[in-house]
């Protein structure tokens, strides 16, 4: 069913009884053409851009539990391609303008909100590495304004400018960036999926691969042995776990990010705010929350739930920059486990083994990456070729030493 | 969680530098493959999902280098030892 107004009147003319389910929770078949590991945002992206743009519709989803239920469902929701690196910057600027035609592309309301990030700068030096990013992207063709004192205070008056540690200066802004809707972003692909023949199986996890000669042709599942001739794998803090079913030995450690959502406010923050001297990240979602979120944890963990000092830093970050925050009352926190890549960066690429390709290494900035994922591994999967704003997140890279080091952090995953 | 420091007793995490899997053992710069070991040293890691060997520094405390055993999946933490301790024990 398209979704439009007239769709809206008929339905509500005769009692909201005509709405059918979004999309199928499908029984899985025999063999398909391409399956696709994972039911998230991107694992959804990938098959349904696999099935609209590349004509490939015999394409299972397999997801462990239920669809957008992993990272999908414990981002900050944020979108933004404020990149400084030329590995990077095009490919974050191909998921911007996915994002800006993508509700429409998908006939869903993706709630995509275009009302800007905000990063904060606290010093002379700061400046200078915000104009020098700016710059790359204005260069790459992205939308950046340095902003001095005065501009940030026109945009956020009640930030803590005048702060004796960390004296807000101005900021980088891309008016472009803003939040979306995470779960929505996942139903929207995988109805989109759905309605062009994708099979979404949920509740079926991948236990182990299947071999023929040096090709992997299939999957073993807790509903069955399911053959394919090409599988993609997209299960971002899963991936060493999956990997290891292969036999692959991956430049991944998984961690645990925190995020923080506050009781409902009236509408207060005008967009995305990032304190430039600690690390804390806040926008506010359509119900008034403010949704923040800071470091991670730091060690490796797959537990999906943190630790306190954390979450005191993310709270010192908060009060650092916006001291208003002070008495408002957390509602809620979660943890999501990252595939921290050793650069920071992601791969999207040929696994080295026949049959297999990976999606992985999307750290921490995996929401806003979602349409491009989808978009290049189906192209990857499709064509057997990188599509050319991925062609940088190869999996050899950290043998060759053409890493895409955004922090230059080194090969530290935690400090990425 | 809370690492219990040989020195130190029982203390909160805050106090902890995480350095990362305790596996990788730094490989001989005049092996033949020295450029393959070195790439599987700096950049590849199991990353198990349960228990984990790891270095962490006692930072904020005695700033002693620690081996510690924890559950990736739980946060448990079932042994801490001075990595010294450790690399005695094994020779």
């Amino acid at each position: 069913m398209h979704y439009s107004v007239f769709s809206l009147l008929k339905n509500a003319l005769t009692g909201h009884r005509g709405w059918q389910p979004a999309w199928r929770d499908a029984e899985p078949r025999l063999s398909y053409d391409v399956i696709i590991i994972g039911g998230g945002g991107h694992g959804l992206a990938t098959a349904y851009y696999l099935a609209k743009e590349f004509g490939i519709t015999k394409v299972a989803v397999l997801e462990k539990g239920w669809i957008g239920g992993g990272n999908a469902g414990r981002n900050t929701t944020i979108v933004r391609s404020n990149y400084l690196l030329p590995g990077n910057i095009p490919f974050y600027e191909h998921s911007m303008k996915l994002w800006e035609g993508l509700e429409q592309d998908f006939n869903y309301n993706a709630m995509m909100s275009q009302r800007g990030v905000l990063n904060l700068y606290h010093s002379d030096a700061q400046r200078d590495a915000y104009a020098r990013r700016g710059n790359a992207m204005r260069l790459h063709g992205v939308d950046a304004e340095l902003l001095d004192q005065d501009g940030v205070k026109a945009m956020a008056p009640f930030l803590n400018f005048d702060d004796a540690r960390f004296p807000i200066q101005g900021g980088l802004l891309q008016r472009r960036g803003g939040t979306a809707r995470h779960d929505a972003v996942a139903w929207g692909y995988a109805r989109g999926a759905s309605d062009r023949g994708v099979d979404i199986v949920q509740n079926c996890e991948v236990k182990g691969f299947v071999r023929e000669g040096g090709r992997i042709v299939g999957v073993e599942t807790t509903r069955g042995t399911l053959r394919a001739k090409k599988i993609g794998m997209a299960v971002a803090g899963n991936t060493s776990k999956v990997g290891t079913l292969a036999g692959l030995r991956l430049p991944i450690e998984s961690h645990v990010l925190q995020a923080f959502v506050s009781e409902g406010l009236k509408p207060l923050l005008p967009g995305v705010i990032t304190f430039g001297a600690g690390h804390f990240y806040v926008s506010q979602s359509d119900k008034g929350g403010l949704v923040f979120g800071g470091d991670l944890d730091g060690y490796n963990s797959y537990a999906q739930r943190g630790n306190l000092p954390v979450v005191e830093d993310v709270c010192e970050g908060g009060m650092a920059v916006m001291p208003m925050i002070g008495r408002l009352r957390l509602l809620r926190s979660w943890g999501g486990v990252m595939d921290m890549s050793m650069d920071g960066s992601p791969i999207i690429d040929r696994s080295g083994i026949d049959g297999l390709y990976l999606n992985c290494g999307w750290c921490y900035g995996g929401f806003k990456a979602t349409p491009a994922s989808g978009w290049c591994f189906a192209r990857l999967i499709a064509k057997d070729e990188p599509h050319e704003v991925a062609k940088a997140y190869r999996l050899d890279r950290f043998e060759t030493g053409a890493v895409i080091d955004e922090k230059g952090a080194g090969a530290q995953p935690n400090l990425h | 969680m809370r690492i219990a420091c040989p020195y130190c007793g029982a203390r909160g995490v805050h106090e902890f530098t995480y350095l990362g899997d305790a596996k990788p053992a730094r490989p001989d710069p005049a092996a033949p493959d020295a450029g393959k070991l070195f790439f599987d040293y700096a950049y590849l890691r199991d990353n198990p999902e349960g228990e984990h060997e790891e270095l962490w520094c006692h930072s904020s405390g005695c700033r002693s280098w620690l081996r510690v055993k924890r559950n990736t999946r739980t946060h448990a933490i079932s042994d801490a030892v001075l990595v010294q301790d450790a690399m005695g024990a094994a020779s």
